[in-house]
């Protein structure tokens, strides 16, 4: 795991979020959730320290993190795109939608453009299954997306 | 809701709030001051109405008339020509694609017509951030008659006596889980709703808690007084912002209100309610890894028994119910026990929420009553096939289930029925194929699934479903030979019998149910070289008719790897060597002259 450095002034935040579900075990996912808000991934030196506060090994905290996919220890793009990969908006062709994007980005899922503003990632069901297929990017959800409409969806940005 | 003369309802679900109905609300309740009119029309958020395909939905009371594909600019319409003027406006209508005419009342659509509303009873009639108004519909009134008139003993037997089976999946008596885990000797337990909802393609639960969330509040502190808990958790995804948010109001205003909190209607009963998030993992829907992960662990499921009513969240007699299981027990003890179990059928009581999507014409959520045939569901309530295009299959049960074809159209919905030809009820996805799906290309990307959401500890879902997905990879690349058919199975058999949890040993079944149902169309993939949908792509061939090209160059322009030559004004040619079968040639060629072969 490569070393990244973080702000001193978020270490302390993180070891309030860790203070405030009184450094229980039991809590950790719940702590990651907060300290992945706090700083859009969860890089080893965090898991370090959520470690050292809840008590516990570094290898128990790499471990969750590791299982559950909503955590990253990668930072995201500043504008994270997200593709339905759910059964309704595969059936309704999101795999050919994420081609494109994967095209126009020059990415892989999982990964972010050089210049940092794009991240690409799939997911299981946002639930606006009625507006198959769906992507969101940050907050916003686009539905009824078509091939055709990537290049306009990523000019807005 | 007693002042108002007009109660204007904006769907507030997911899928429409995704088309601005946040918006729509906003200017309505602009328009509506601005014409006079806010003392006497209340604007309201509502959770879905589940007519998901032609969302936004707005629908005005008294009269009911039901709008759909609103956009915000429609506001001041609605407001000055129903409100003010009391006409009707009709291109914002739905209109019925067999008669052609506008139905402005709900109840005589057909995709209301067969449904019966008991777990989505308010979802789309009350704003789910207000208390006031889910007690106006007898709301916490089933937890006041219980904690007054029976004892935990009898209330179980209501429950019992219903028939209530989970609707998280299992379908294991609800009454007779109450019972067992009242039975475990301990001085703490705890009441888990399961609100993890990992099918891909399924949104009931999350409807349910977006739109009325305090059924599940009151239902779960029924169950706590039943089993003698003092302890309640919900393990929602963490991806259900929204439902998240209205739990988190639901939770307030009911302590507030106490019905949660100590001495609950005077009864000397304490209940209380936290949230647990889960972090992105299917397998955390299976009740031991679930409760690992609430435990702030990895989500790895372990061998029953002990069962979590044995043993469960800090080791503790845990019962643990799915959401839409919870929704039903209300109603069940305000209109009785037998009135639930005259519905549906009678091994399988009540009704059942299903997420229809796919290739139907009216996509949403529904609700019918157990019995109901796939065809009802399908053609009358789902109005068909989109773009008039051919049923092909239903997948039901998401991962764990299976495809069910024309033959199994007018088989009955419940629980047995489904398992015993080769799917089952699952938590309530249900997805339409049509002639354009690929049966190979589903069953992988089922497995895909499996794949990425096996916890990885035991070996025969993490190796061997990573086995059958390459098999099945290689059928859908035209590489796969006849002997992978029977490999497929064994090896599917195998995993069904061996697997740890319920994901492994449900894994195959999308796998063996397309085998079992569309054999012609794997053969058609290893004997022939052939995808009948034409998906999968290393099995189609871009072609150019040399008689429609004109050699306008487009084509060869377009392409991004340089696959089509010929020179100006005379015929192009693919290189299918080359050609990554992306389909811009296709697209562009305004001569129709290229197709797939
Ligand atoms: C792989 C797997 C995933 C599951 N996912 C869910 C789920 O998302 N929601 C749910 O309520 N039950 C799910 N279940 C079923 C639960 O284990 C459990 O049976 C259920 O929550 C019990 O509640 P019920 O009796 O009310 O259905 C899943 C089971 C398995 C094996």
């Amino acid at each position: 795991m490569a070393k990244v450095k973080i702000p001193v002034n978020k270490v302390q935040e993180l070891r309030v979020i860790c203070k405030k579900f009184n450094n229980d075990p039991g809590e950790l996912i719940n702590v990651l959730h907060e300290a992945q808000n706090l700083l859009g991934y969860l890089p080893a030196e965090v898991q370090e320290i959520v470690a050292e506060e809840l008590n516990v090994s570094v290898a128990h905290v790499y471990g969750v993190v590791t299982f559950y996919s909503f955590f990253s220890m990668l930072p995201k793009g500043k504008h994270p795109i997200s593709i339905c990969m759910g059964t309704a908006c595969y059936v309704r062709g999101a795999e050919k939608v994420l081609e494109e994007f994967k095209r126009r980005l020059d990415i892989k899922v999982g990964e972010t453009t050089p210049d940092g503003k794009f991240s690409l990632s799939c997911l299981r069901c946002v639930g606006a299954c009625g507006l198959a297929p769906v992507i969101t990017i940050g907050e916003r959800v686009y539905g009824r997306v078509s091939p055709e409409d990537v290049k306009k969806i990523l000019d807005e940005y | 809701m007693a002042k108002f003369k007009y109660h204007v309802l904006v769907c507030g679900g997911t899928g429409c709030r995704a088309s601005q109905s946040e918006t729509i609300a906003a200017n309505i309740k602009r328009a509506v001051a601005e014409n006079n009119l806010a003392n006497e029309v209340q604007v309201i958020k509502t959770g879905c109405f589940g007519f998901c395909e032609k969302g936004p939905v707005v629908k005005m009371v008294p009269d009911n008339t039901f709008y759909v594909q609103v956009t915000p600019g429609d506001a001041d319409e609605l407001v000055l020509e129903h409100l003010v003027k009391g006409r009707k406006v009709k291109r914002l209508l739905y209109v019925d694609p067999e008669t052609h005419t506008a139905v402005s009342d709900s109840k005589h659509m057909d995709f209301y017509k067969k449904q019966l509303r008991i777990a989505l009873r308010n979802c789309g009639f009350i704003d789910p951030e207000n208390i006031e108004e889910y007690i106006a519909r007898d709301g916490y009134s089933a937890l006041g008659t219980v904690l007054e008139q029976y004892s935990p003993e009898k209330a179980i037997e209501v429950v019992k006596a219903s028939g209530l089976r989970g609707r998280g999946g299992g379908g294991f008596p609800t009454g007779l889980k109450w019972e067992l885990t009242r039975k475990s000797k301990a001085e703490q337990k705890f009441v888990v709703c399961n609100a993890d909802e990992g099918d891909p393609g399924a949104f009931m639960d999350r409807s349910i808690l977006e739109g009325d969330p305090h059924s599940v509040l009151e239902a779960m502190a029924i169950c706590g007084y039943c089993i003698g808990a003092d302890k309640g958790l919900i393990y929602i995804r963490a991806e259900y912002p929204l439902a998240i948010k209205r739990l988190k109001i639901a939770i307030e205003q009911a302590r507030k209100y106490g019905f949660l909190g100590n001495d609950i209607f005077g009864s000397g009963f304490n209940f209380d309610v936290t949230i647990r998030y889960g972090a992105g993992a299917f397998v955390c829907g299976e009740e031991t890894a679930l409760i690992h992960s609430m435990e702030g662990k990895r989500g790895e499921p372990t061998v029953k028994p002990p069962f979590p009513a044995q043993c469960g969240y800090q080791g503790k007699p845990t019962n643990v119910n799915n959401v839409e299981t919870f929704a039903n027990i209300p109603v069940i003890f305000l209109k009785g026990a037998d009135w639930f179990s005259n519905i549906g059928t009678p091994k399988s009581p009540g009704t059942k929420v299903f997420a229809l999507a796919g290739k139907v014409n009216n996509v949403g959520l529904i609700e019918v009553p157990m019995g109901t045939t796939l065809r009802e569901v399908i053609f009358d309530i789902g109005g068909g096939i989109k773009s008039g295009k051919k049923f092909k299959a239903v997948q039901t049960g998401g991962p764990s289930g299976g495809c069910l074809t024309e033959k199994h159209l007018d088989l009955p919905i419940d629980y047995e029925t489904l398992v015993a030809n080769g799917s089952m009820m699952g938590s309530g996805g249900m997805i339409v194929m049509d002639e354009d799906d690929c049966m190979v290309s589903v069953a992988k990307f089922y497995l895909d699934f499996t794949v990425e959401e096996s916890c990885g500890k035991c070996s025969p879902c993490r190796i061997g479903n990573k086995r059958l997905h390459e098999l099945l990879d290689k059928i859908t690349l035209g590489q796969g030979e006849e002997a992978d058919l029977s490999r497929l199975r064994n090896l599917a058999t195998v995993i069904k019998d061996t697997a740890l949890c319920g994901l492994g040993q449900t894994s195959p079944n999308p796998v063996l149910s397309t085998l079992d149902n569309f054999p012609e169309e794997y053969e058609a993939h290893v004997k022939e070289g052939k995808c009948p949908a034409g998906q999968c792509r290393a099995l189609m061939q871009y072609v150019i008719d040399p008689n429609l090209c004109v050699g306008c160059t487009l084509c060869s322009r377009v392409c991004p790897v340089d696959a089509i030559s010929g020179s100006k004004k005379t015929p192009h040619f693919i290189n299918s060597m080359v050609c990554i079968k992306c389909g811009a040639c296709m697209e562009k060629c305004k001569f129709g002259a290229i197709s797939v072969q």
